[in-house]
């Protein structure tokens, strides 16, 4: 469905991912782990459009992307949870689930459904986004590119700055999006929590992928025990 | 007592103009990050224009396509131009905009030369007046003031209640954001100033009467515009309302204590006061780029 051949990009003077390449199946969780910095959000914006690239192929169902604008992707349910949810904080939660609607002809129904899917969101209907506690953000930070209808989901570091119960059920919705039939690639620091949903893994280390595999196979590769699952291991013990 | 009634309207009148241009420089300064200094131009070329379009027409089909030309106009100025600029500061596009200005305002006078027009009185005539409250001031007094009402009235619902205003709303908060949404933020930034120039030609329709159109006016307008602006809280549409009022009420009693000359200066004597006291305006608009420099 989407697939990245030797992707360069970067900011200025600075390149930040260094030929990447990398395919999601029609219906596949794949994840991307990596350390902070190694290029994780400026790969997902240069799929996005937001970024352009310097080389390299973005194709989504074949089609290139490179360089398109961002809402001719989300018009194609191309859709980003970016990190740090990026919530219009002054607008309503009516408001924000209808911004993310803004392709979706069918907005009131997606509506419809995502608050069947967050009831929490129900109850803060009328209330600015801002308001809201950074668990019930995240929810309306999916909930939002839920409305768009998307077929390809990324997710940018959705557990970042959640309390462990709030991580779960993030990781909850993620799985439920694959019986959907919704494909997801998500974006994580927290490997252990990413291992547990994701059919394949991509590492990326400063700008360049340098493991590709199951989760059970990663999980007992000791680099990348040393290097990511020390802190996942603790996340997840304490 | 009417006598002080008296300067009231003209304040108000004068106010509600002011605050036209200052909803201007709001809305294209929250959804661009341009301080627009061509805004008081728009307000110039609709007089102008429906003054030349009334002689081949009705005068409210003529007002509604000096309207509907100067929106093309400020359309155009953006995609045909400010878009294709590559990111600047703040002050390089203010710079770019007073360029334009001045472009705009030679095109005028190549067109119109300096001749000064006026469109006709839209009920009775000049000498016509109605009595309020013991004052009598021209009925397109009241057309003026009930033509910002419906102005603000209309801006209101489109920013609360219609797709695209939330959709405006959602640019000027978080620009990414709005993309991710789908919302393509460069239409929505040219939408801005067609909207934006629609406001000011009908401002410069509503006034022309009273106050006469001609080529130069648009400098004075949009320096006190923007006085309006600042003074009510850069960023807010509507703060530019009280802006307004309070520089077109300030200027209208100053004439009762001062020589009429300054009556220029009281506009810049109260933004002054309002930048040393109260640098956000009087409704600062929270998270504006003006909050945070």
């Amino acid at each position: 469905m989407l697939r990245i051949r030797n992707l360069r990009c970067g900011y200025g003077n600075l390149e930040v991912v260094h030929g990447a390449s990398l395919h999601v199946e029609r219906g596949e969780i794949v994840g991307l782990i990596g350390a902070n910095g190694a290029g994780k959000t400026s790969l997902l914006n240069a799929i996005m459009g937001l970024l352009p690239p310097r080389e390299g192929s973005i194709e989504l169902d074949g089609v290139s992307i490179a360089r398109q604008p961002v809402w001719h992707g989300v018009a194609h349910s191309l859709v980003l949870v970016p990190e740090g949810r990026q919530l219009f904080s002054a607008m309503t939660v009516a408001d924000n689930l209808l911004m993310g609607g803004y392709r979706n002809p069918d907005r009131d129904q997606a509506i419809a459904q995502a608050l069947d899917r967050f009831p929490r969101l129900r109850e803060r209907w009328r209330q600015p986004a801002g308001t809201l506690s950074g668990g019930e953000q995240q929810m309306l930070a999916i909930a939002r590119a839920l409305v768009a209808r998307p077929r390809l989901l990324l997710l940018d570091e959705p557990s970042m700055g959640l309390a462990p119960l709030m991580v779960k059920e993030v990781f909850e919705v993620i799985a439920e999006l694959r019986r959907k039939g919704v494909t997801v690639f998500l974006v994580e620091q927290n490997a252990m929590a990413a291992f547990g949903v994701t059919d394949r893994v991509y590492v990326l280390e400063t700008g360049d992928i340098v493991m590709e595999g199951r989760p059970d196979d990663l999980l007992h590769n000791p680099e990348v025990k040393r290097a990511y699952l020390g802190k996942g291991f603790r996340n997840v013990w304490e | 007592m009417s006598q002080a009634l008296q300067y009231a309207f003209s304040g108000v009148t004068m106010g509600a103009i002011y605050a036209v241009v200052a909803i201007g420089f709001n809305l294209v300064y929250s959804t661009t990050g341009i301080l627009n200094f061509a805004q008081g131009e728009f307000v110039m070329l609709g007089g102008m224009i429906a003054v030349t379009y009334s002689r081949f027409m009705p005068l409210p089909v003529a007002i509604a396509a000096a309207v509907a030309t100067t929106a093309a106009v400020a359309a155009l100025i953006e995609a045909g131009f400010i878009r294709r600029l590559k990111r600047h500061t703040l002050l390089h596009m203010i710079i770019v905009t007073i360029g334009l200005s001045i472009v705009i305002r030679e095109a005028a006078l190549l067109i119109w030369d300096e001749k000064v027009r006026s469109l006709p009185f839209f009920t009775g005539t000049e000498s016509s007046s109605v009595r309020v409250f013991g004052a009598a001031i021209s009925p397109q007094t009241l057309w003026v003031l009930g033509t910002v009402f419906a102005i603000v009235a209309v801006l209101h619902v489109f920013f609360r209640f219609s797709l695209k205003g939330k959709a405006m709303r959602a640019c000027s908060a978080n620009p990414q954001a709005a993309m991710l949404c789908g919302i393509n933020t460069s239409n929505m930034r040219t939408l801005t100033f067609a909207v934006s120039g629609a406001l000011g030609a009908l401002a410069g329709c509503v006034i022309s009467p009273m106050t006469m159109s001609q080529y130069d006016m648009g400098t004075s307008l949009a320096i006190k515009g923007f006085a309006a602006a600042m003074l009510g809280g850069l960023g807010n549409p509507m703060a530019g309302v009280a802006g307004g009022l309070i520089v077109g009420l300030a200027e209208a009693f100053s004439v009762s204590v001062l020589p009429a000359a300054y009556k220029d200066a009281v506009a810049f004597a109260l933004l002054l006061c309002a930048l040393f006291v109260k640098p956000h305006g009087l409704f600062p608009e929270r998270g504006s780029i003006a909050r945070e420099a």
